[in-house]
């Protein structure tokens, strides 16, 4: 009989390889997307097997509350050539196929090895009243703070780097200015012409 | 439960990120016409660090911020280099990018915020940090590579450069991790003590090795991980190139003697044998290649290799003496490299870029002191004595011999001998051939000024190589254990 816990472990594990599977061979780029969903929701619920709440709960929020809505819309918009992308597949599968035999095996063998085995074992049981959040908010600000701010460094530079590349004034565009829209007078758009009868207006 | 880290190790760090976010602050209130301002905001950032950092240096390391960061001896000598390097990058560049519409604020913010990422890179004492100095350097540089937007090269450039670059730092965190199981912690001090103590399983250890040298090797471009050199170098605007081809360098290998020197050394004699084979085929493929290069950026994307190459016949050698040979070979090699990109920086002008070697054809005609620049320069490259170059391969080359690897010190020679050909050839084009185009050579005084001062560097170190050997010598033996 096995642990139920072991049980639920084994069935999000394997939700998640399959879904991570999906996206690497769904043929449409939404359905892609779709699979990676449901890959951040396996990975959430290993994670609060693992007591982890904070994370878990983050992770969906975050990841796919936020991160893959905008991903999708992204994806959505993009004209995706698939066959171009597939080009070439069959051409580089001997090299890749290779590379990827010798990595499952150097992971295979050390996941075998006997240093995994004994690992996690002892860990001591967390009190009633632990809260992870807390716990995890004591240690970014105290002993990993100088990380976290460079994280922080790291995030102001993808703000800088995106906002160099993408933001520019283009003149050859046709855009509204709605502050002249609002500004404009009657002067400006309608012009009185007396026109006696049996004339044209030029 | 835990009390105030003491900042004063990190002070440089600290001023750097203040004054570059003032700079970005206040460059968005500058117009155009008088972008220079930025320019003198951020060469004065750069060298009040430098004052920062010469004004007190501790003879032991001192370590802070839970251990995560050490300011010793080593990490000052190579963060002053750097910050030098980069204010010399300023100078050179900031013409190009003027007369190519890149002179923007973003220009000199990112290039400072890579800054910052490599002194955090250079001052790691914890893989977590090494990391993320790394991804600080490697995203500004991404986005640097990419700043001309119109020019499709560049952007095919950053795109390649950014794939490849990610895929790399996914090796390296797969390694990092593996060696996290193993010795339970990321902490070099500690991993080095775990790996040391023998209850770390070889299979596991060896495997995160293997991961951990093939990312470092992706981020100092060595074969068999050197793809995206080339492209890189060729397709990014050549004040970008002069940047990425010179104080990163210095970044990449502190980040190797960190990773390998200190916590991973109890698997010495592992990494050994993959820096052996790296070394080997990067002076190879890395010299011949470079000969039948038409472009001189490609050329020398080429003649990086092999100098890392070189670089690496230092560090395997595992011993201090390695590591400051290691140190020495890239500081000088930065010298050169500035040099060369400089003088193509000085022949470019609006709507030309001096990037084909026939641009080069019969300088010494039109400008007789610059074609004794780039020779110099060229001949430091070759190992030509008495230059600075030929000081670095031979102490690389003693430390690799002093290690026991004779027969990699006579095929490292005989690559550097193949080498030597197609710097000669370039400058053969100066000196033998006719001027093709006659134009005359602009520059402000402030670059011809620091380019000569520039070359002559190559030769005056050439000359008096023992104060710069001494000085990383003592700084290796001062920080290193």
């Amino acid at each position: 009989m096995i642990d139920f816990s072991v049980f639920v472990f084994y069935a999000f594990a394997a939700v998640l390889l399959a879904a991570g599977a999906g996206v690497i061979v769904s043929r449409n780029p939404v359905h892609a997307a779709l699979w990676l969903v449901l890959a951040f929701f396996s990975g959430s619920g290993l994670w609060m097997l693992l007591e982890a709440e904070f994370l878990a709960i983050s992770l969906v929020l975050v990841y796919v509350g936020a991160v893959m809505v905008l991903f999708l819309f992204v994806v959505m918009m993009l004209d995706i050539n698939l066959d171009r992308l597939r080009e070439g597949f069959w051409r580089y599968f001997p090299v890749g196929g290779l590379v990827a035999l010798l990595m499952v095996g150097e992971l295979v063998l050390a996941s075998l090895s006997k240093n995994f085995a004994t690992m996690g074992r002892n860990l001591p049981a967390a009190p009633a009243d632990y809260s992870n959040t807390r716990e995890l908010g004591m240690l970014l600000y105290t002993q990993y703070l100088y990380p976290f701010e460079l994280a922080a460094v790291i995030l102001l530079v993808a703000i800088v780097a995106a906002i160099a590349l993408t933001l520019r004034r283009r003149t050859n565009t046709k855009y509204q200015n709605p502050a002249q829209q609002v500004r404009v007078k009657r002067a400006d758009r309608v012009r009185m012409v007396d026109i006696a009868s049996g004339e044209t207006a030029e | 439960m835990s009390t105030i880290p003491n900042f004063a190790p990190a002070a440089a760090e600290i001023l750097l990120l203040a004054l570059v976010s003032l700079v970005l602050v206040i460059d968005l209130y500058i117009d155009q016409a008088r972008r220079a301002l930025t320019y003198y905001l951020s060469q004065g950032t750069v060298l009040l660090t430098v004052l920062v950092l010469v004004n007190h240096v501790n003879t032991a390391p001192v370590f802070t911020f839970s251990n995560m960061f050490v300011d010793d001896t080593l990490g000052r000598v190579l963060k002053v280099l750097v910050l030098l390097t980069v204010s010399v990058v300023f100078a050179y560049g900031r013409q190009y990018a003027e007369e190519r519409d890149m002179l923007k604020g973003e220009f000199f913010s990112l290039i400072l915020f890579a800054t910052l990422g490599m002194m955090v890179l250079i001052s790691a004492n914890h893989f977590l940090t090494l990391y993320l100095g790394l991804e600080l350097l490697a995203l500004a540089q991404y986005a640097l590579v990419a700043l001309q937007r119109d020019s499709a090269r560049a952007t095919e450039a950053a795109m390649k450069y950014f794939v490849l670059g990610a895929l790399a730092s996914g090796l390296l965190l797969y390694g990092m991790s593996m060696i996290y199981g193993g010795t339970g912690s990321l902490n070099l001090q500690e991993v080095a003590q775990g790996l040391a103590s023998g209850r770390v399983d070889h299979v596991v250890a060896s495997v995160g090795l293997v991961f951990i040298v093939a990312g470092l090797a992706f981020k100092l471009g060595v074969v068999p991980f050197h793809m995206w050199i080339p492209d890189v170098y060729e397709g990014a605007p050549t004040a970008v190139t002069l940047f990425i081809g010179s104080a990163p360098k210095i970044a990449g290998v502190a980040f190797f003697v960190r990773m390998l020197g200190e916590g991973l050394a109890p698997l010495a004699h592992d990494w050994q044998q993959m820096l052996v084979l790296l070394a080997v085929v990067s002076m190879a493929l890395g010299n011949i290649t470079a000969i039948a290069q038409t472009n001189l950026k490609r050329m020398l994307a080429y003649s990086t290799i092999s100098h890392m190459g070189f670089v690496l016949l230092g560090i395997l050698a595992a011993t201090q003496q390695g590591y400051a040979a290691a140190t020495f070979y890239i500081s000088t090699y930065t010298l050169m490299a500035l040099g060369a990109f400089g003088v193509m920086l000085l022949l470019s002008r609006a709507g030309f870029e001096a990037e084909q070697l026939n641009d080069y054809k019969g300088l010494n005609k039109r400008n007789p002191w610059f074609a004794l620049i780039m020779l110099l320069v060229m001949i430091s490259m070759a190992g030509i004595p008495p230059s600075v170059g030929f000081f670095a391969k031979l102490s690389v080359l003693r430390a690799a011999l002093d290690a026991g690897y004779t027969w990699l010190v006579v095929v490292a020679v005989l690559l550097s001998l193949i080498g030597a050909f197609y710097y000669l050839r370039v400058i053969k084009l100066m000196y033998m051939d006719e001027p093709e185009d006659t134009s005359p050579i602009g520059g402000d005084l402030d670059v011809r000024v620091l380019l000569s001062v520039n070359g002559l560097a190559v030769l005056l170190f050439g000359i008096l190589p023992q104060p710069l050997l001494s000085l990383f010598n003592h700084a290796v033996v001062q920080s290193l254990r």
